[in-house]
């Protein structure tokens, strides 16, 4: 339990049993008149923000999430199943939490999951991961300063800005945060 | 005069809302009112100070527990007067500075030295927060909407003086002639940054007797500790003049001038 004054930017707090992130904590005091604390708290599930002021002695519960090593087993239409490996225990994440991650799962991939409650909000891929071009055209030299790199389509379905010298069949590595190109990886 | 006035203090001024910090037996003050009215009292008529000033909790970006206070008061004087002691103080810190006119502070181009607005919290609070005071307010309601909505459109491109505030909120400050929910006060603001307060003070012993009876209550409603009975103030008051007196943050006057985000920007220690 937290009194208002002890909370901070990027803490977590359980408002009306759903958990928020605090994305903005503001101490106001206009003269003579009492503390007030302006937040903006993100949503963790939906991801929509909450703009409230709170007064001092105003409590609030911590956010019991928990993050979790778990194992990606497979898809089911919407629903992406994981495993934790000491529980055996499944859970499932919903499309909308994936987002574009989904295209980087792959069977048996070790991931970090958010968990609050038994339900996943937060997915943690690995920060880069190896993957195979499935088709991309030769590079054509051009206006070489501005164009020096081309589409390429990997095994995953995403489509990344790939150098010239990368061909079709090579292997590269991919940051999954920003789907950017990092290297050519020899296989 | 420039005067001084102990920092060390065994019966604050009981306010709701301020809390002195407590060293031994005695406070740090959290202002240097309880003395200067009893200079005041005492026959001097127009006094100035800059001391430190003391206050348990606050910090922020416009907030230190510690800071400097420029407290004035004159005799024979109302609010007005102090609008205009202000405004004049403002300008001639622009002018030492060299300031342009307009100039920026704040995401804000603002003429320092432009004729200040005056505006009444009523209308202000009607206009920037679609919101019709009562006589008294709540007070949660009344201050979030003032710090989310009224004070961040006050000062944006001349000084803005906000005056007349709910007399509820105002322990010291003398009630308006014509309706006595309003009481005299007010306060500056520069590019919605709250500058100085000041008010005509009470000069009547039995009304002050009774605000200040009921700050103390509060206080003890909010389950804080009450104040040592503030006994010599309420004796000088019984010879107290006719009075207006004012406090100006210079941290925030600073703020303003130098176009600085935060308190901690215009201090050398935070």
């Amino acid at each position: 339990m937290y009194e208002v004054g002890q909370l901070k930017k990027g803490m977590k707090v359980q408002i009306d049993g759903e958990p928020y992130l605090i994305t903005d904590y503001e101490f106001a005091k206009p003269g003579k008149g009492q503390a007030i604390y302006r937040m903006r708290m993100k949503n963790l599930i939906t991801g929509s923000n909450l703009d409230r002021s709170y007064r001092s002695g105003d409590k609030f519960d911590a956010a019991d999430t928990v993050s979790k090593a778990m194992e990606f087993l497979y898809v089911d239409g919407h629903h992406f199943c994981f495993m934790d490996p000491d529980t055996f225990e499944n859970y499932l994440a919903e499309d909308e939490v994936m987002g574009d991650k989904k295209y980087y799962l792959m069977p048996n991939m070790k991931v970090d999951v958010l968990l609050f409650g038994e339900r996943i909000i937060d997915v943690q891929l690995p920060p880069f991961v190896v993957l195979k071009i499935v088709q991309s055209d030769p590079g054509v030299r051009g206006d070489t300063a501005t164009n020096v790199t081309k589409p390429a389509k990997l095994e995953n379905g995403l489509e990344v800005q790939v150098p010239l010298f990368i061909n079709e069949g090579e292997w590269i590595k991919v940051d999954t945060r920003t789907s950017e190109y990092v290297e050519r990886v020899k296989r | 005069m420039e005067v001084e006035t102990p920092c060390l203090v065994d019966e604050p001024i009981p306010e709701r809302f301020i809390d002195a910090p407590p060293v031994g037996d005695r406070y740090l003050a959290p202002s240097p009112e309880v003395h200067m009215k009893q200079l005041l009292a005492a026959g001097f008529d127009r006094i100035f100070q800059v001391s430190k000033c003391f206050r348990l909790g606050e910090r922020g970006a416009r907030h230190l527990p510690e800071f400097t206070m420029l407290e004035w008061y004159r005799t024979g004087a109302d609010y007005r007067d102090l609008a205009a002691d202000a405004h004049g103080l403002l300008k001639a810190a622009a002018d030492a500075l060299g300031l342009p006119e307009p100039a920026s502070c704040r995401g804000n181009t603002v003429m320092l030295r432009g004729m200040p607005e005056f505006i009444a919290v009523d209308d202000a609070f009607r206009t920037h927060a679609g919101i019709e005071l009562a006589d008294e307010p709540d007070a949660f309601v009344f201050d979030a909407a003032l710090v989310e909505r009224v004070e961040p459109r006050l000062g944006l491109r001349r000084p803005a003086f906000l005056h007349d505030y709910p007399s509820c909120f105002c322990p010291m400050a003398k009630r308006t002639q014509e309706r006595p929910a309003r009481a005299e006060r007010l306060e500056l603001y520069i590019a919605g940054l709250e500058i100085a307060n000041g008010c005509t003070e009470i000069a009547d012993p039995a009304l002050q007797e009774r605000t200040l009876h009921a700050e103390q209550d509060a206080r003890i409603r909010q389950g804080k500790d009450p104040y040592p009975w503030p006994a010599a103030f309420m004796n000088a008051l019984r010879s107290l003049p006719p009075c207006a007196g004012m406090a100006l943050g210079i941290d925030r006057l600073l703020m303003a001038l130098t176009d600085t985000a935060s308190i901690d920007g215009v201090v050398a220690f935070a």
